[in-house]
């Protein structure tokens, strides 16, 4: 137990102590300011930038960033739409896949490029290594590389900047940070274990004479991009639980911080935009302080384990269903929250066999969307909190609302609304139709109350772009694959717009002068009350879908 | 910007983007990989010395007989189903905590223990996440050393040693959780004590 405590602290402790130094990069980087590595890759960024036709100080408007932000998104869709329809035409393809249905192509394709992830499909038995690395291994930079740019236009939008460029943005993004990192860790995976190959599966005769396939792959350079990036598909079916894709206690610790360390950076990010790095550290107290009561939830639901098992075994033992042994409930239980808090969406232990208290937390991460949240947005969602808090007490104590001497008004408030209120939107809206046809539609494979925990995730992690899933689900299906693409589209482009179109507002304000009568911002009280905005809308509309789900499952538990 | 002109643009970018991260990056890291750290890159494969593979160090493999140490329950039986012989699989039950078939699956596997006179542990009764998990707890090895040193006609203190041998220890001794490598300590008493 205590073991266990002690690795994830100090796995927490770690990513603490990265966040400023990644934190100040990221800042020197998108604020265009020396760093060390400008002698080689300063070279290699003009001439992309020649090549698409970028001159040296274009700036963009809020409309302009969006419009940029959608067409290239397009454009990208429509190259890996293409690949992956093309795969029994394309080379690297040792097991002779055939054929990847349209709507699951349709689906893959949307749910990487927004950065989402859901798979509906099994890597070892769908994809050919062509569309495996072409295809999704090229989501992998550019949908997070978008997320990261939108994160830093909507910051520098608050502090009173002009958005910048999403060309130059989304090329920082890759060759900076992800691409850079992404090579380094790499290359600790396949010194770890992890394969990077282009042969096919190996053929095993095991030592009783069975036949054993093992599915290999270039798999490394994949799988550390998918955890940086926050992205979360795995290469195979088993995702980052596989021994392939994290075969030891190194791998696992490089996964783990690797999914969260940008978006934990992002907010000492703000904290330097802002020359306010007080509030940044009361945001991040924000989400620790949601973080770690989630994290410690789970655990202890795992560790106390199921008590039918447990009556089997004769001693209480740790629910190791779904997990592999050289992880353990502590590993998988940090694992579950952190990859639900990110919006990663990786796993490395199945979460549709979590105990109700795992249930309950990941769902939990899935609706508020903010404990670090997604790659770039979720850091701005963070702040769109901020926002509603500071107009609600402004209102509340009869002052004009004021963010970062920016006044808040209508627009502001209605941009923020509607990035909250879509998500409640792309999720309820489909699950309860899901649910209303259980036969037909829904695919549940766990009776009764988890059940609907399974329909809701799906789609809460759909429109949260996040990707991992209560595996169980029966979830090839047209219906599935194209009610969850409204999910995945509208939860991603429709508050990408709104944060855009709210940044542009906040940076074209005139700087009002603080005075002893503005409210700050930078407070313990402040952030507390914002906390409780936070939990407050947050659990309200979410809440009935709890009680059904993941609580009720607890309940039945308890009185079994 | 028109939104032609914009998607002319878009198709630029995405095309240099693609060589970089599509092209260049995984040829840059497939190169080391191969060239450097051909063992691991290629799934840490174990031959024997006429060159047939046994598996891989990291992948685990189903064992039934009393002179093998065994694996934990698989949903996909460790790959070794010929309707997979092709591909490869994983995969994992997906059993809700409140499923019954968990709790029916889990009696049968404990009376199956049971009989075999094998104290059932926790790892022994839930299937993994990837059904491909190489490792048992210590527990589950420790309850297993005595069929296994009977079957080979070893003392028990031989076999415990060689199943120390086969540890793979936490991270550091601090991430992750000790686990014993079941296809390793099986070559590693295979070799020890030659089939009869």
């Amino acid at each position: 137990m205590l073991q266990g405590i002690f690795q994830i602290a100090l796995t927490l402790i770690l990513v603490i102590a990265l966040t400023p130094i990644l934190g100040q990069y990221l800042a020197r980087v998108f604020l265009q300011e020396k760093t060390w590595l400008d002698p080689i890759l300063e070279p290699i960024e003009r001439r992309v930038y020649r090549w698409i036709g970028l001159r040296d100080s274009e700036e963009m408007t809020g409309r302009q960033y969006t419009q940029a932000v959608l067409v290239s998104n397009l454009a990208m869709g429509l190259l890996v739409f293409t690949i992956i329809i093309a795969q029994p035409f394309l080379p690297f393809n040792p097991t002779g896949l055939g054929n990847v249905r349209w709507d699951t192509a349709l689906h893959t394709t949307i749910s990487f490029l927004t950065n989402t992830d859901q798979q509906h499909y099994s890597g070892e038995t769908t994809l050919s290594y062509s569309s495996q690395v072409f295809a999704l291994g090229f989501l992998l930079f550019t949908s997070a590389a978008t997320g990261l740019a939108v994160g830093i236009a909507f910051i520098r939008g608050l502090t009173g900047r002009s958005l910048g460029n999403f060309y130059r943005d989304l090329v920082l993004a890759i060759t900076r940070v992800l691409l850079p990192l992404s090579l380094v860790g790499a290359m600790v995976l396949i010194i770890a274990g992890v394969p990077e190959t282009l042969a096919g599966v190996a053929t095993a005769t095991t030592l009783e004479g069975a036949n054993q396939a093992i599915a290999r792959g270039p798999i490394a350079h994949f799988e550390i991009i998918k955890q940086l990036g926050e992205n979360g598909g795995g290469f195979f079916g088993a995702n980052s639980a596989h021994p392939f894709e994290n075969p030891n206690g190194l791998t696992n610790l490089v996964e783990t911080i690797a999914m969260v360390v940008i978006p934990s950076a992002l907010i000492y990010t703000y904290g330097l935009f802002a020359k306010n790095l007080r509030q940044a550290w009361y945001v991040y107290g924000i989400v620790l302080a949601l973080f770690i009561p989630l994290v410690a939830l789970t655990a202890w639901g795992e560790f106390q384990g199921n008590s039918q098992v447990n009556a089997l075994l004769g001693s209480a033992a740790a629910n190791l269903e779904g997990k592999e042994v050289r992880f353990g409930w502590a590993q998988t239980a940090l694992w579950s929250i952190l990859t639900t808090a990110t919006m990663c969406g990786a796993v490395n232990g199945m979460h549709d066999s979590l105990m109700p208290p795992g249930g309950f937390s990941t769902l939990l991460n899935l609706f508020l969307q903010i404990v670090w949240g997604g790659q770039g947005t979720g850091t701005a969602f963070l702040f769109v909190y901020l926002i509603l808090a500071v107009f609600l007490t402004g209102l509340m104590v009869g002052r004009t609302p004021e963010f970062l001497g920016r006044k808040i008004e209508k627009p502001e408030i209605v941009l923020a609304s509607i990035i909250l209120l879509i998500h409640p939107i792309a999720v309820l809206i489909p699950a309860a139709v899901t649910l209303a046809f259980p036969e037909t539609l829904a695919g549940i494979s766990n009776p009764g109350f988890h059940g609907i925990s399974q329909v809701i995730y799906e789609y809460a992690s759909a429109s949260a772009n996040n990707g991992s899933g209560f595996e169980g689900l029966g979830d090839g299906t047209v219906w599935w694959n194209l009610s969850a693409c409204f999910s995945l589209l509208v939860g991603r482009y429709v508050p990408i717009v709104a944060l855009l179109l709210l940044a542009d507002g906040m940076a074209h304000k005139q700087p009002v002068p603080l005075t002893t009568g503005t409210l700050r911002t930078d407070t313990g009280l402040f952030t507390s009350i914002t906390g409780v905005i936070i939990l407050i809308l947050g659990v309200l509309t979410f809440f009935p879908v709890l009680a059904l789900g993941p609580i009720a499952e607890g309940f039945q538990l308890a009185h079994l | 910007m028109g939104i032609t002109q914009e998607f002319l643009k878009s198709i630029r970018v995405t095309i240099v983007l693609w060589v970089i991260t599509a092209l260049i990056y995984p040829l840059i890291t497939l190169a080391i990989g191969q060239g450097l750290f051909p063992y691991q890159a290629n799934g840490s494969l174990l031959k024997t010395v006429q060159g047939t593979t046994v598996g891989s160090t990291l992948i685990g493999q189903p064992f039934t007989q009393e002179r093998y140490f065994w694996s934990r329950p698989s949903t996909v039986n460790y790959a070794t189903q010929p309707d997979v012989a092709q591909t490869g699989t994983s995969g994992a039950s997906n059993l809700a905590p409140s499923n019954p078939a968990l709790i029916d699956r889990a009696k049968i596997d404990a009376q199956k223990l049971q009989q075999a006179n094998l104290k059932p542990t926790a790892d022994l009764l839930y299937t993994s996440g990837s059904g491909l998990d190489p490792h048992i707890t210590l527990e589950a090895a420790n309850a297993q050393i005595l069929r296994v040193a009977q079957a080979r006609s070893m003392t028990p203190d031989a076999v415990a040693a060689i199943m120390n041998r086969a540890i793979d220890r936490r991270f550091l001794g601090i991430f992750g959780e000790p686990g014993v490598n079941v296809l390793k300590l099986n070559l590693a008493l295979d070799a020890q004590s030659p089939q009869a």
